[in-house]
């Protein structure tokens, strides 16, 4: 079972960010930055159902900077064949859609069983570029997805919906973007690292055209403003409950 | 509680090769996962998280620097020093479990042993089959390991043991001791020792304040026979066992910081959200004097490390440098960890803080490995020329 698997580097979400001084990013000094959390989950499922295979291929494809060549061989650590970046300047900066462009130009022409994704990438929090490299590829994509089994060339995905499981099919080639709770993802073991530096880690310049959004501005969420004490003991419960319903309206 | 956040005050990440930074990325989320949720527990309860054994050794943390072909990773010095680090941000007696197995055990297999014996040993050693302990100090001779009063004498084509050892760690829990003894010309030598070998056994210390969740062991050998190859034979005199502390007490030296920076990052954190006199404690003068203390020694004793880390990846990290960094930096982490209980006030007593447990073990690092005293006089020795032992 050939399988790719595409990863991003993000900054720790431990980080305390710092806006840079153009206004549209953040200042990556001091910032620790690692493999996106949910990506972890596609990896350990890439290399879970190309064991469960008996053989094939794991390929890592991230669309970023230099440092990113960190995280995929992280990602070749954790025992993953061989690595691709696509390398742009450019791409902290892209959106959703221009990043499902650049890693679909590539993946495109390559052959693959199975193309997994983080549901998201915990900087931008856009959810898009799993569905979209699927929609640009024309292969079926299941998103979210808790469970997987693959058999007789084809998917069987347990999806999280409101308050219960959806069981989904879909053939083969497919796209699979992970949700937490998927697998329990390894650590690299120290071997692994030792043996990462083995394996193929290619990069090629990509070119990606305009973005089609553009990051005018960041800015830091305003300071939480001071509580309000209402009173004290029972008493207090009436104007609790109308500023509640009148002034939160959460009620 | 607040993810951790490194001191790294003068970006000595730029020091670091990308495989460096990612065997400390994967012990460290290892520490936050699988240590800190329960070592204070541990701790309390005196006893030692058996079930991390293996998954440090399928990691690759027991003898990360011995070669691939008998089980290790074929680590360099500066990443062996970072997984001590990392391991001893969680607790100083559970990175103290990996240095014995690796700097105390494996090493001195793989420097001293036969080939069977590497054979035999080093790959279920690695893979935390096996748990080693290292058997040097005896109740009247810490600082002075040379007056040991164990001692060895052939019998056939066997040897025959008998003496004491004290404070030995993994003791009661190791299936193998590495035991050293002087033999009838006053040689020290070293035996591997099975545990179930008739006349040995290793009652655990109790009721210490310091290494709460590290098993701490005496030795007995009351005419303990092992055969001759149980015998390193590349081990001849005092030099041996050093040799194997010194491989220790480089990790240590990076342990130190760990355990320095757990401390530092929670009292920055604390004192940084504490009220007193209606605002920060970290915003008065005097608070800012000890954290701008704290990060300062911290990052010196980075820089110590590091470079002693180069040093030894060249073949040039000699006992008396590692004294140094040794010394200064267990010094330096207790002093912090001090300075931060204090700071912590009431809160720094108890165990709900990671400070006030890293403060008794730091007791134990001041202590063990020599003393630091004993690398005062080392370094003393070192520029002077004159020993001052005696
Ligand atoms: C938790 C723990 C785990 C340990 N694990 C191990 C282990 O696995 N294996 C092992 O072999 N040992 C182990 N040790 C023992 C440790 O290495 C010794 O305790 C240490 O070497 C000091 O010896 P001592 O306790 O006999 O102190 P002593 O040698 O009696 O020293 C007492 C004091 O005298 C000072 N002193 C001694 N000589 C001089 C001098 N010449 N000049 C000035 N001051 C001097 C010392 O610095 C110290 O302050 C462990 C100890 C502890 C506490």
């Amino acid at each position: 079972m050939d399988v790719i698997v595409c990863v991003k580097r993000v900054p720790s979400t431990t980080t305390r960010v710092v806006i840079g001084g153009d206004r549209k990013s953040i200042d990556p000094t001091g910032v620790e930055f690692l493999l996106n959390p949910y990506d972890e989950f596609a990896v350990e499922e890439a290399l879970k159902q190309r064991d469960a295979a008996g053989g094939g291929t794991v390929t890592a494809v991230s669309f970023g900077t230099a440092e990113a060549q960190k995280e995929l061989r992280t990602v070749l650590a954790m025992g993953a064949d061989a690595a691709l970046l696509l390398q742009s300047a450019q791409a902290p900066l892209c959106d959703g859609a221009t990043t499902a462009r650049a890693l679909a130009d590539a993946i495109r022409g390559r052959k693959f069983d199975l193309l997994f994704f983080g549901k998201q990438a915990v900087d931008m929090d856009q959810h898009g570029v799993g569905p979209a490299v699927a929609t640009l590829l024309g292969v079926p994509c299941i998103s979210e997805v808790v469970h997987l089994e693959v058999k007789d060339g084809k998917v069987t995905a347990h999806r999280e919906v409101e308050g219960a499981h959806e069981i989904v099919e879909a053939p083969l080639p497919c796209a699979v973007t992970a949700q937490k709770g998927l697998n329990e993802p390894r650590y690299a073991t120290l071997k692994g690292i030792m043996a990462a530096k083995k394996k193929p880690l290619d990069v090629v310049d990509a070119s990606v055209g305009e973005p089609l959004v553009e990051i005018v501005e960041m800015k830091m969420p305003p300071p939480r403003a001071a509580g309000k004490m209402v009173g004290e003991g029972p008493e207090a419960v009436p104007a609790l409950v109308q500023l509640l319903k009148h002034e939160a309206k959460v009620l | 509680m607040q993810p951790f956040q490194e001191l790294d005050y003068y970006a000595l990440d730029d020091l670091l090769t990308e495989e460096e930074r990612m065997v400390r990325e994967q012990v460290r989320s290892f520490v936050d996962e699988r240590v800190l949720p329960i070592v204070a527990a541990h701790w309390e309860a005196g006893t030692y998280p058996g079930e991390l054994n293996l998954e440090m050794a399928r990691l690759g943390m027991f003898g990360p620097a011995i070669p691939e072909q008998y089980g290790g990773a074929g680590l360099g010095a500066v990443a062996y020093g970072l997984i001590c680090q990392e391991l001893e941000r969680g607790d100083s007696g559970i990175r103290s479990s990996a240095s014995v197995q690796g700097s105390l055990v494996m090493y001195p297999i793989h420097a001293y042993g036969s080939e069977e014996q590497k054979r035999a040993w080093l790959p279920r050693l690695a893979s935390g089959e096996v748990i080693g302990c290292f058997g040097l100090t005896e109740p009247d001779f810490g600082s002075n390991p040379g007056g040991m009063r164990t001692r060895c004498r052939r019998s056939g084509a066997e040897w025959i043991l008998d003496g004491r050892k004290m404070w030995i760690t993994n003791g009661t829990s190791a299936g193998l001791a590495l035991v050293w003894a002087k033999d009838e010309q006053d040689v020290v030598r070293g035996f591997l020792v099975e545990a179930d070998r008739k006349g040995f056994s290793a009652p655990e210390t109790r009721h210490k304040w310091s290494f709460r969740c590290s098993v701490t062991s005496e030795l007995v050998l009351e005419g303990v026979r092992v055969p001759e190859s149980g015998r390193l034979p590349e081990a001849q005199g005092l030099k041996a066992p050093l040799s194997c502390l010194t491989q220790a007490r480089y990790g240590i030296a990076w342990g130190a910081i760990g355990a320095a920076q757990a401390c530092f990052d929670e009292v920055r954190n604390y004192t940084l959200q504490r009220q007193v006199f209606d605002k920060p404690l970290a915003g008065f003068q005097l608070t800012q004097e000890k954290l701008a203390d704290m990060a300062t020694e911290i990052t010196k004793a980075q820089l110590l490390a590091w470079r002693l880390g180069q040093l030894k990846e060249r073949g040039q990290a000699t006992p008396a440098r590692v004294s140094m960094a040794k010394r200064n930096n267990v010094h330096m982490a207790l002093q912090i960890a001090r300075s931060a209980r204090g700071l912590l006030g009431a809160n720094g007593i108890t165990l709900e803080y990671h400070t006030g447990r890293h403060l008794c073990n730091l007791e134990t690092v001041l202590t063990y490995e020599g003393t630091h005293e004993i690398h005062t006089l080392t370094i003393g020795e070192a520029v002077t020329g004159i020993p001052a032992y005696r």
